[in-house]
């Protein structure tokens, strides 16, 4: 498959912005590259910036593989990245804020109305709360793909608790220790200020009327595989890390048991599913929520951040209607493109997906993490008969997608330095303002050929730059 | 002085044990190893490992699985059984999971310097440690804890979660010094009522450097080793650095600065502890008998832990394992 290369475009030829990043290279052999990244390995190991996988006999606690060839933007690819992705975030929350109130999108007919109410991620629950600003997705990972010099993607939005922005950030700081020439060369744009927008959002949710507001970060615990990333924002940004078990509910408000008594809790960041917050509304067997919790969301007393009931929005289900929200909430066009999507619910759809299984990505609506999906082009037969058996008995539950042509990025890899598939997952940051640092987590499809980017899935990091 | 959560609090409280019962551990086990290069009328060489499995909490697991107390037998059991709660490898697994656990309230040194033990313990086995030494695993096990302690006092913010920090220091050391003596008494008095010969004097030497005193022996008493003079040492001075009375100075300031205007009753604990300590002389340790008094010691001192539990909001005390 012919797809977009980062540093040699579609046809072989160095762009720009990778000129000094080729000097460099030239200089390296494979011995200097696999050093300096056995040095970044250790730097992660000793920091202990690992993720937990969980497996057969419990789980374990592994490095996510850092390549240290960095994946570059230019100043112009990164507006059109940036201005897309506040344009979409601003449109989800609006969506959010909508369905959460009047249904207007719903009323208008620009969605089906079941696809919002009997989503099962469709909380009746906080129909109605008012939200500070109206921001629902305080903190949105909007997962971009590349396909040719400006042909940008969205291939899915996460807005309930998107992770990753801890190798953003960390993998900075292992780069510059690494490589400090290449940074005085190229004129890299900072992304530590993430966390201080970050935090100055979070006060600004503060319940109305909250003096000098008390945030915490919710873990579900450091078994949780994300946990380091839960340790490294709350270090960052200076707030107390806690767990269900150290929040208790009272009088109408949220408190933590601290070591002089109760203190009340104003904001809280979790990183915790909407059915495990709250054991009372929820799934009563969570011991990581806070029982109660859910009253005193709903009289605004406390703000949660992603607040709850996001998933909705995020559903492959809702996916192809996002555009359509831009254009119904903010009256713009798309700056970024949904890829072109077969709803397996509509019958001309399913057919088409089915007489072309060998060509499409089909997912599962509420399938995440690239578990679950079949790639039609990289799979066997068997595979896509097994698959078409699964998608005939029950076709809403799927979508299809083209397969797209993912762009390369040079990689170090066993065979030395050669073209990997990536992807781009940007954070976008909402709170009185909707904004993102010029920077991303890139996803590296370690395996040639392979697609799938999925940390899971044997997929590794990058430190992305923008430049310029 | 912000507070913090009662849950953060315990934790490094324990992880501070942790890494002080380490080292501790280690401290016995050199002087074990130091007594039993000696060469002995009592021939059985079991003598002087039994009391080390003697001192831990859970002496009829290790005749369990091990059956006898031979060096090599102990060694590895106190040292790397990860089915040992109390081995060195244990605890410094359970410093650094509670660290991990707590990594927003320390500073990274202190996590990297955990987490680097965790990282070079899991590759040791028998033969890697037969291979670098016994002595060197000691005393490679000391300086990292030496390293953390350095550490904890060379970067971390003067604010509750550092006073809980040293806190759990001071209280597992009270403990293990008041074991250790104890059990080393029992075994060097039957054949020493006044310390005499050159074993004598090796064996409560021994003491003595494990505890890293015999320096600080030589500056205050300049002279002959006593078995009184090392008990009021250990116990009774002010100036010693691993002494019950310097701990429980430790222990009872530390508490002032937690809870300054708080009546609580950890503080009458340690307090009254300690001012027992300070109007003690040797005779009267000696007239109640060492081994009570010591005993005594013991269970007093956990109390004041388990009443941290109750005043700091701190979940019942179950020791995890």
């Amino acid at each position: 498959m012919d797809c977009f290369d980062e540093m040699n475009g579609m046809d072989g030829a160095l762009r720009e912005a990778y000129r000094d990043v080729e000097a460099w290279l030239e200089n390296e052999t494979p011995e200097s590259l696999s050093r300096k990244r056995n040095e970044a390995d250790a730097i992660f190991r000793r920091l202990g910036i690992t993720f937990v996988v969980y497996g057969d006999g419990g789980s374990a606690e592994r490095l996510i593989p850092f390549d240290v060839l960095p994946r570059i933007l230019t100043g112009s690819e990164w507006d059109i990245i940036d201005r897309g992705c506040v344009q979409r975030a601003t449109a989800l929350n609006r969506f959010l804020e909508d369905i959460y109130h009047d249904g207007e999108i719903v009323k208008a007919g620009h969605i089906p109305d079941d696809l919002v109410y009997q989503n099962p991620l469709y909380l009746p629950e906080v129909h109605g709360v008012a939200l500070p600003f109206g921001v629902h997705s305080h903190i949105s990972g909007i997962d971009v793909v590349r396909t040719g010099r400006e042909e940008f993607y969205v291939l899915e939005d996460n807005l309930r608790t998107p992770s990753g922005v801890s190798y953003m950030m960390e993998g900075r700081n292992v780069m510059m220790r690494l490589f400090p020439d290449l940074f005085s060369k190229m004129r890299v744009r900072p992304v530590e200020q993430y966390s201080e927008i970050l935090l100055q959002n979070l006060r600004a949710v503060a319940p109305h009327g909250t003096h000098d507001p008390t945030i915490v970060i919710m873990t579900p615990g450091r078994f949780n595989s994300a946990y380091f990333e839960h340790v490294f924002l709350a270090e960052q940004m200076g707030v107390t890390l806690v767990e269900g078990r150290d929040l208790f509910v009272e009088e109408g408000s949220v408190f933590m048991r601290t070591t002089a008594g109760p203190k009340k809790v104003d904001v809280i960041y979790r990183r915790i599913d909407d059915e495990f917050m709250d054991p009372l509304a929820f799934r009563a067997d969570s011991a990581l929520g806070v029982p109660g919790i859910l009253s005193v969301v709903r009289e605004g007393r406390v703000t949660l951040a992603n607040a709850l009931g996001n998933g909705v929005a995020d559903d492959k289900g809702i996916y192809p209607y996002v555009p359509e929200m831009i254009r119904f909430y903010l009256g713009e066009e798309p700056i970024l493109q949904n890829v072109p999507t077969w709803k397996l619910r509509d019958e001309d759809d399913l057919a088409y997906a089915l007489d072309n299984l060998s060509e499409l990505v089909v997912k599962e609506v509420r399938g995440s993490g690239g578990y679950g999906m079949l790639v039609g082009p990289t799979s066997t037969k068997e595979e896509q008969e097994a698959y078409r058996m699964r998608i005939l008995a029950d076709p809403s539950n799927f979508i299809a997608q083209p397969t797209l042509a993912l762009s390369t990025c040079p990689t170090f890899v066993d065979t030395g330095v050669a073209p990997r598939h990536v992807d781009l997952r940007p954070f976008v940051l909402a709170g009185e303002k909707v904004s993102l640092v010029p920077g991303a987590f890139t996803r590296v499809a370690l395996r040639e050929g392979s697609l799938v980017v999925n940390s899971s899935q044997g997929g590794g990091t990058k430190d992305t730059w923008v430049i310029g | 002085m912000d507070h913090m959560l009662s849950r953060s609090a315990e934790d490094l409280y324990w992880m501070s044990r942790y890494v002080e019962r380490a080292e501790n551990t280690a401290r016995f086990l050199d002087v074990s190893y130091r007594m039993s290069l000696l060469p002995n009328d009592r021939d059985d060489e079991t003598l002087h490992w039994g009391p080390a499995i003697a001192i831990g909490p859970n002496p009829e697991q290790f005749y369990e699985s091990y059956g006898e107390a031979t060096p090599e037998n102990v060694m590895y059991y106190m040292a790397l059984d990860p089915e040992n709660p109390s081995s060195i490898y244990s605890s410094m697994c359970s410093a650094r999971e509670n660290a991990r656990a707590q990594r927003t309230m320390i500073t990274t040194e202190m996590w990297e310097g955990l987490n680097y033990v965790w990282i070079e313990m899991r590759d040791l086995n028998r033969e890697k440690i037969n291979e670098m030494g016994l002595r060197s695993f000691f005393d490679w096990i000391k300086e990292r804890s030496h390293l953390f302690r350095g550490v904890t006092f060379g970067t971390m913010l003067r604010d509750e979660a550092y006073q809980f920090v040293r806190l759990g220091g001071f209280i597992e050391r009270a403990d293990s010094t008041a074991r250790l003596l104890d059990v080393k008494y029992h075994v060097l008095l039957p054949s020493a009522e006044a310390v005499g010969g050159a074993q004598d004097y090796y064996q409560w030497g021994a003491i003595l450097k494990c505890t890293s005193a015999f320096t600080s022996y030589q500056k205050i008493y300049r002279g002959e080793l006593t078995p009184a003079r090392i008990a009021e040492m250990l116990i009774l001075r002010d100036d010693v650095a691993r002494s019950l009375r310097m701990c429980m100075i430790a222990v009872t300031d530390t508490l002032d600065i937690l809870a300054p205007d708080r009546n609580l009753e950890c503080k009458r604990i340690a307090g009254r502890i300690h001012a027992d300590l300070q109007y003690a002389t040797i005779d009267d340790v000696f007239e109640q008998g060492l081994h009570e008094f010591l005993e005594d010691f013991v269970v007093r001192n956990a109390r004041i832990g388990s009443q941290l539990q109750t005043d700091f909001l701190m979940s019942p005390v179950v020791e995890p394992a």
